[in-house]
């Protein structure tokens, strides 16, 4: 180890953004606020380019102590950082995205009332964030994984005075409680078995240990319970109902934390924990399962939506399916690949939208949108690449790493790969849709009168305006440093770069090598497949959309009840208020609190208080005002005493 | 020579009409007589003790002489300037509320 990088520098500078922000924004200037915003995010990302730059110099993993946090017997858990190939990749995804984000909120937010408290959030979020990325054990990282929560929850109901998002702001908290709870009890068994929390100890101990593949073991219930943290955390199924509803938030948020950054903390995760993963199967298979599933389930539900920004929000559940998928089936650094690509382009389709929210007078509606192409060409540039990112057309990122998953789910199992190619052509789908409602045909947007936005201000993504117009530069950079990203990241991947830059982490994969290998042939026919379902979703979503506008309204017609339950997400909302909800608030009403409290605490409290009072009310007579009766009482106490001592004697 | 126990069966009798008038009587100024009596039922039991101790050779034992007396003086002092400040009470309580029944005097009472 040579001189030391002073990690503790990336998590500091954003908390102390925040801090500055929170404390003496109130009465600074918005320059003033977006400077600091700004300085403290882009320092810490300076840092951590500086970290990178460094970063063949130092030896691997790189740890650094700087203080005792819990020391009871043997076990320890301690403020260090940890820094290997995959902390570093999340490092620069989350300051470097994080920085951009910050620079298009300056435009985006600049009408707002609570301007600072905005900056101070997102300041904190990376805080938590990047505390979350460089902890050296579990329970720091539970730290800055519940510190993402808050950050998510605050900036979910920012606009609070609106019921929704106060609403969904709760949603999302309750949620991640419940995965968080399995998390949790996750951690609870590696401390039992392992005596500790720091990551390097307990995969020392781990890595003794053979394959569960007799059944479920220690191990596997260990996987089981950290896939239901990620689940919660990374809005899979069954927990991920309040990603959409997280969309309240404002749409630099939406970008940042529900689909750049904080939504991926469980694949990172997952990915970090993968010795116990690749030594546990069942849990492994689960974890490809859930992910299969949620991106199937997620992009047929996005199909249907009509909010440009719940079109995306069910997309990025999709694609977080798609590298729990990947983690499922061994190949980690394929997924971390997907999560560094979809970050990138994910990001850039959320500012995208933002953009056109801001060009159309705060309308999230996009059949009040259409033929933007003219008004904002460089948002409809920056997002058309975007989409084709997503959709998996080469020579794009999207295409490199959908492509990489797509193959080693090949290898473990075709179903994975059939559900995936099929998910890769309901997303080519979905976004071309977006693409061309938003952007082709004629704008069906109403002229909103520059008078007639004042009264929503605030509380909404209102900037008001006659004709759709284009954002700042302020807000158009970010778009197309991220667009260039999207074109040009993908190539880390070329010769599977990025997985041997990964390899030290994820190398001697057990259950890696347990896939059959397929020959290049294979591969091609694999990835032409690929393409050619990105392409094909181009092509049908051109015709549904472009040429024959009338065609979607057939087609949901003939489909019945199947688009209907598609269109109202599958029901899941309401058979969660059905199921959970509604039980849990009529027990809570009806034996917690009109039972438990009311009747027990309440009773006793009260009856005891009224008996105090009784009991005064009779001793109060004592007190007449007379003063004989005083003094009779005085005589009567001294007579007692004397009485007394002369009875006993005068003790000596 | 009186024995010891007169002088206090004495001034035992003394303290009890004191308390005795103090409990039954209604006139503050009879009230306050009473208080004067009870101080001099206790005078008489100092004195009393004084003498007996210096009789039987106290001073041997550590006992101060005259201490006893002194006290006595003490008390009359005290009770003095208390009949003082309390006869001037009485007379303001009297033009105020024309009367010196203390059952009547109860505007502090809840």
């Amino acid at each position: 180890m040579t001189s030391s990088l002073n990690l503790w520098l990336i998590p500091v500078l954003p908390l102390a953004g925040a801090a500055i922000n929170g404390f003496l924004g109130k009465k600074s200037s918005r320059t003033a606020v977006s400077v600091i915003g700004l300085f403290f995010s882009g320092a810490a990302f300076a840092w951590a380019l500086q970290v990178a730059l460094r970063f063949s110099s130092v030896s691997l993993p790189y740890q650094e102590f700087f203080a005792h946090w819990i020391r009871s017997g043997t076990f320890s858990a301690d403020f260090s950082f940890y820094l290997d190939q995959l902390s570093l990749v999340m490092l620069l995804v989350v300051t470097g995205v994080g920085f951009l984000i910050h620079i298009y909120s300056v435009g985006y937010m600049w009408d707002d009332p609570s301007y600072y408290r905005f900056f101070c959030y997102l300041n904190l979020f990376l805080f938590f964030m990047l505390n979350l990325v460089l902890a050296n054990n579990y329970l720091l990282m539970f730290i800055g994984w519940e510190g993402v929560g808050l950050a998510s929850y605050l900036l979910i109901g920012f606009w609070f005075t609106k019921d929704s998002a106060a609403s969904a702001g709760k949603k999302a908290f309750i949620v991640n409680r419940i995965g968080d709870f399995g998390f949790l009890i996750g951690l609870f068994l590696i401390i039992q078995h392992f005596g500790s929390l720091n990551f390097t100890q307990v995969f020392d101990q781990v890595k003794p240990l053979g394959i569960e593949n007799g059944g479920a073991g220690l191990l596997t219930a260990i996987g089981i319970l950290l896939m239901v943290g990620a689940c919660g955390k990374s809005a899979q199924i069954p927990l991920y109902v309040w990603l959409p509803d997280a969309m309240e938030g404002p749409t630099p948020v939406s970008a940042l934390i529900h689909a750049a950054t904080m939504v991926t903390a469980g694949v990172y995760m997952v990915a970090r924990s993968h010795v116990i993963f690749e030594r546990a199967p069942i849990a492994l298979t689960v974890v490809a399962i859930i992910g299969t599933l949620t991106a199937l389930f997620a992009a047929t539900i996005g199909i249907t939506q009509t909010d440009i920004k719940k079109v995306l929000a069910y997309s990025t559940v999709s694609q977080l399916g798609y590298m729990f998928m990947a983690c499922g089936v061994g190949a980690f650094s394929a997924g971390i690949f997907h999560l560094m690509t979809h970050a990138f382009f994910k990001g850039l389709l959320f500012l995208g939208a933002g953009s056109v929210i801001h060009a159309v007078g705060g309308e999230q509606d996009m059949r009040k949108m259409g033929g933007l192409r003219s008004y904002i060409p460089w948002t409809f540039l920056t997002m058309g690449i975007a989409t084709l990112a997503i959709a998996g057309i080469p020579p794009l990122a999207g295409f490199w790493s959908k492509d990489e998953i797509l193959l080693k789910a090949y290898q473990n199992n075709w179903v994975y790969w059939l559900i995936g190619v099929i998910t890769a052509f309901i997303t080519s789908f979905y976004m071309f849709r977006l693409l061309f409602m938003t952007f082709w045909g004629d704008y069906h947007g109403v002229q909103v009168d520059d008078h007639g936005h004042a009264h929503a201000a605030h509380g909404h993504d209102d900037h008001g305006h006659g004709e759709p117009h284009e954002s700042p530069w302020v807000m158009l950079g970010p778009l197309v440093v991220l667009a260039a990203l999207s074109l040009l990241g993908g190539f880390v991947g070329y010769h599977n770069g990025f997985e041997h830059f990964l390899d030290p982490v994820f190398g001697s994969g057990v259950t890696e090598a347990a896939g059959e290998t397929v020959s290049s042939a294979t591969e091609w026919i694999l990835m032409g497949v690929s393409i050619a379902v990105g392409f094909l979703g181009l092509i049908v979503a051109y015709i549904l959309y472009v040429s024959k506008p009338e065609l979607p309204k057939k087609v949901a017609d003939s489909l019945g009840a199947l688009y209907d339950a598609v269109l109202n997400k599958y029901y899941v909302d309401e058979i969660y208020a059905k199921l959970f909800v509604k039980p849990l608030v009529d027990g809570s009403t009806s034996v917690l609190w009109q039972g438990v409290d009311r009747k027990v605490i309440d009773d006793s409290i009260n009856s005891a208080a009224d008996g105090a009072q009784h009991v005064s009310d009779n001793v109060r007579h004592m007190q007449s005002g007379n003063l004989r009766s005083y003094a009779g009482w005085i005589a009567a106490g001294a007579a007692v005493v004397i009485a007394y001592m002369i009875w006993m004697g005068v003790g000596r | 020579m009186v024995p010891l126990s007169y002088y206090l069966v004495l001034s035992g009798i003394l303290f009890a009409c004191g308390v005795t008038g103090f409990l039954i009587k209604r006139n503050i100024i009879t009230i306050f007589m009473s208080i004067e009596l009870m101080l001099n039922g206790v005078n008489l039991s100092f004195v009393a003790f004084a003498a007996h101790w210096h009789a039987i050779g106290g001073e041997a034992h550590g006992l101060v002489p005259l201490s006893g007396q002194v006290f006595v003086f003490f008390v009359m002092v005290v009770a003095a300037a208390e009949s003082a400040v309390g006869l001037a009470i009485i007379i303001a309580v009297h033009r105020t509320r024309e009367t010196l029944n203390v059952d009547q005097v109860n505007l502090l009472k809840l």
